[in-house]
């Protein structure tokens, strides 16, 4: 019963791990092309959310339309973001970015909730099968799918960033801003497909999200427990985001497994994130991939 | 992060006395005199809702102060400020109520107590900086919030610790007239303490450490040292704060030290004015006054059409909310020096006045 247990919280762990390498990965996305430190991922988890919901509950679309309607709509949402909030800001103190990012997520959750309200609301139902037998294992098929999803979502991007020209300028941008426009890179193009491309990710990432457990304003928690998997695999590296978005999943249900079995302090699934995310902070600043910041006088 | 010059061009400082005054020009004097002044006659003048409004100005205040220290004048940001004016909180209801520690007592011990609590959690500031010591304090937040909601012998756990009103010699504050002195009196020493602190050594190495950390560490500036202090100092206000606001409401909750609190903090900090002690004041009273000004609009548009289609009534809190979030976005995008620095303008052109410059 206990190795039960523990196995489908492992199980459970990896999945819901490989969701928090995706947001963490939209995060890197936006840190490492445009410097920005983005507060409100989680609040674009939530708007893609609620968009497809919207779509679904209201006019009845089919899934894969009202989907393929938040993506397009997610686009312009993070481009318009980038343009109108972020540009104005280009060069300015850390804090100012931090806060304006911060606005943005206040901003945001407070209209969500307005909109929507402030209760949970479920998705219309998408599979028959509630669950599936996976190697003895009942695994729900929402989370085969969010798995499957997430696993896509990381391939595209490794394929977008090594063959499309995109990808390149985007790669060229985040080593050297200067060179790169010298060499006839549109920084402002490559920042602001940058957010684009984050914020349809995260969309992604939200709609499964809210399959899962339904949706409610606290998907946008998603985006503060980003912080510790990007943190653990280092600020700008894509990698480093999947791997640790990977072991905060894994290391969060194992902290509620000991918490269920041995400890009964509860609600360390929600902490325990925050804990390693202090010890890493001390130990290595910089995660297990991030580059070193080097300061020149 | 530079500090934008609040007075305008020439120095008329023509001594070190002068240099070290704690107003730039007799007119900041008297206007500071008459301020006071107002605000001790004002109980007589306004009814308990204005009142109460002050009050929660005034508590507000006193921690967006500690705050502007460590992120305005040290250049160190915190997310987890609030944790530490709910420290303060509990930490005085505690002495009080375990101890027997007379509250106008308690009050300050629970402020060094928090500051001590903030020490330690100031020590990742000596490793890391900038937007990784923003991370590590938004862990402190849930770490901190987690610690009130599982210390029951300390906060009462999801009851929540009742303060009692203070009192001196029989004479209850129990009022919010009576209470508004209290906080005067205390806003009034936590700003003496600080314009008298950023006019020391101390002060000014705090301002070096945010200029440039390397060179203030070249002029023998020990950077550990600073930088943990500014944590130290800043939590000693987040308690004294913190204190206040427990004993105002007698009541302390453990829901209520969230990380939207810490945010709104940050909120008057950037609105008031990074690095100026006056904007913090002034941040805090938009910040209060904020939400009361869109109750009123969305009270004054009731029954109209615009209402009806919006349900505005129903989503007064939404609306609050968002407008925070709001008036953060437009002060970074168009007035990003704050409203100190709009107040430095507006007095220097009256100063100068018919001649611009």
């Amino acid at each position: 019963m206990e190795l039960d247990f523990l196995i489908q919280l492992l199980v459970n762990g990896f999945i819901i791990g490989l969701l928090y390498g995706v947001v963490a990965m939209a995060f890197v996305l936006i840190y490492k092309s445009s410097l920005v430190v983005n507060f409100a991922q989680g609040e674009f988890l939530l708007v893609g959310a609620w968009a497809c919901w919207w779509l679904l509950a209201k006019f009845s679309l089919p899934f894969y339309l009202a989907f393929l309607f938040t993506l397009v709509f997610m686009t312009i949402f993070g481009i318009l973001i980038q343009v109108i909030i972020l540009r104005p800001l280009i060069g300015e103190p850390i804090i100012s970015i931090i806060m304006v990012t911060i606005g943005l997520s206040i901003f945001f959750q407070a209209m969500m909730n307005w909109m929507f309200g402030v209760f949970v609301e479920p998705f219309p139902r998408i599979f028959n099968n509630e669950s599936v037998n996976l190697l003895g294992l009942q695994v729900q098929t929402v989370y085969i799918m969010s798995g499957l999803i997430s696993l896509f979502i990381m391939i595209s991007f490794a394929i977008f960033f090594k063959k499309s020209r995109l990808g390149l300028a985007m790669r060229a941008t985040a080593f050297d801003q200067q060179a790169a426009q010298s060499l006839g890179v549109s920084v402002k193009q490559v920042f602001s497909a940058a957010w684009g491309i984050s914020a349809v990710v995260s969309a992604v990432a939200g709609i499964v999200f809210g399959i899962v457990n339904g949706i409610s304003s606290g998907i946008a928690f998603m985006g503060i427990k980003v912080f510790p998997a990007v943190i653990l695999g280092g600020l700008d590296s894509v990698l480093g985001a999947i791997l640790g978005g990977l072991v905060i999943g894994l290391l969060e249900h194992l902290a509620h497994y000991l918490d269920v079995q041995y400890l009964n302090i509860g609600n360390m699934m929600r902490i325990a994130p925050f804990y390693a995310l202090l010890i890493i902070l001390m130990i290595k600043p910089y995660g297990f991939f991030g580059t070193k910041d080097i300061e020149r006088v | 992060m530079s500090l934008k010059k609040f007075r305008p061009c020439g120095d008329y400082r023509t001594s070190y006395s002068n240099d070290m005054s704690m107003f730039e020009d007799k007119g900041g004097f008297y206007l500071t005199l008459i301020g006071i002044l107002f605000l001790l006659i004002s109980p007589f003048l306004f009814d308990s809702y204005i009142i109460s409004l002050l009050i929660y100005i005034g508590f507000y205040g006193i921690a967006a102060l500690g705050l502007n220290i460590l992120v305005g004048c040290t250049g160190q940001i915190s997310v987890g400020h609030a944790v530490f004016f709910g420290f303060g909180a509990f930490a005085s209801a505690w002495l009080s109520n375990k101890f027997l520690v007379p509250v106008w007592m308690a009050i300050p011990v629970a402020a060094t107590m928090t500051a001590f609590v903030g020490l330690i959690f100031g020590i990742p500031a000596a490793r890391v900086k900038g937007l990784y010591l923003a991370i590590a304090t938004l862990a402190a937040q849930f770490i901190m919030e987690d610690f009130f909601s599982r210390a029951a012998w300390f906060t009462g756990g999801v009851d929540g610790a009742s303060a009692e009103p203070m009192k001196i010699f029989n004479f209850y504050f129990d009022t919010d007239e009576k209470y508004f002195y209290v906080v005067l009196f205390w806003l009034i020493v936590s700003f003496i303490m600080v314009t008298n602190l950023m006019r020391t050594r101390d002060g000014r190495a705090f301002l070096a450490v945010r200029d440039h950390y390397l060179s203030a560490e070249m002029m023998g500036i020990n950077l550990m040292k600073y930088r943990i202090l500014s944590f130290g100092i800043s939590s000693f206000f987040a308690g004294l704060g913190g204190a206040l606001y427990g004993h105002y409401l007698n009541f302390v909750s453990i829901e209520e030290f969230n990380i939207q609190l810490s945010i709104f903090f940050l909120a008057m900090i950037i609105i008031g004015g990074l690095g100026s002690i006056r904007g913090s004041l002034m941040g805090a009273a938009f910040m209060v006054l904020l939400p009361e000004l869109m109750d009123f609009l969305t009270r004054s548009l009731s029954d109209t059409s615009i209402d009806q289609i919006l349900s505005l009534s129903s989503a007064i809190p939404f609306i609050k909310e968002a407008s925070i979030g709001l008036v953060i976005i437009l002060f970074l995008i168009f007035e990003p020096n704050g409203l100190a620095y709009r107040w430095g303008q507006i007095r220097a052109w009256f100063k100068l006045y018919p001649f611009s410059y």
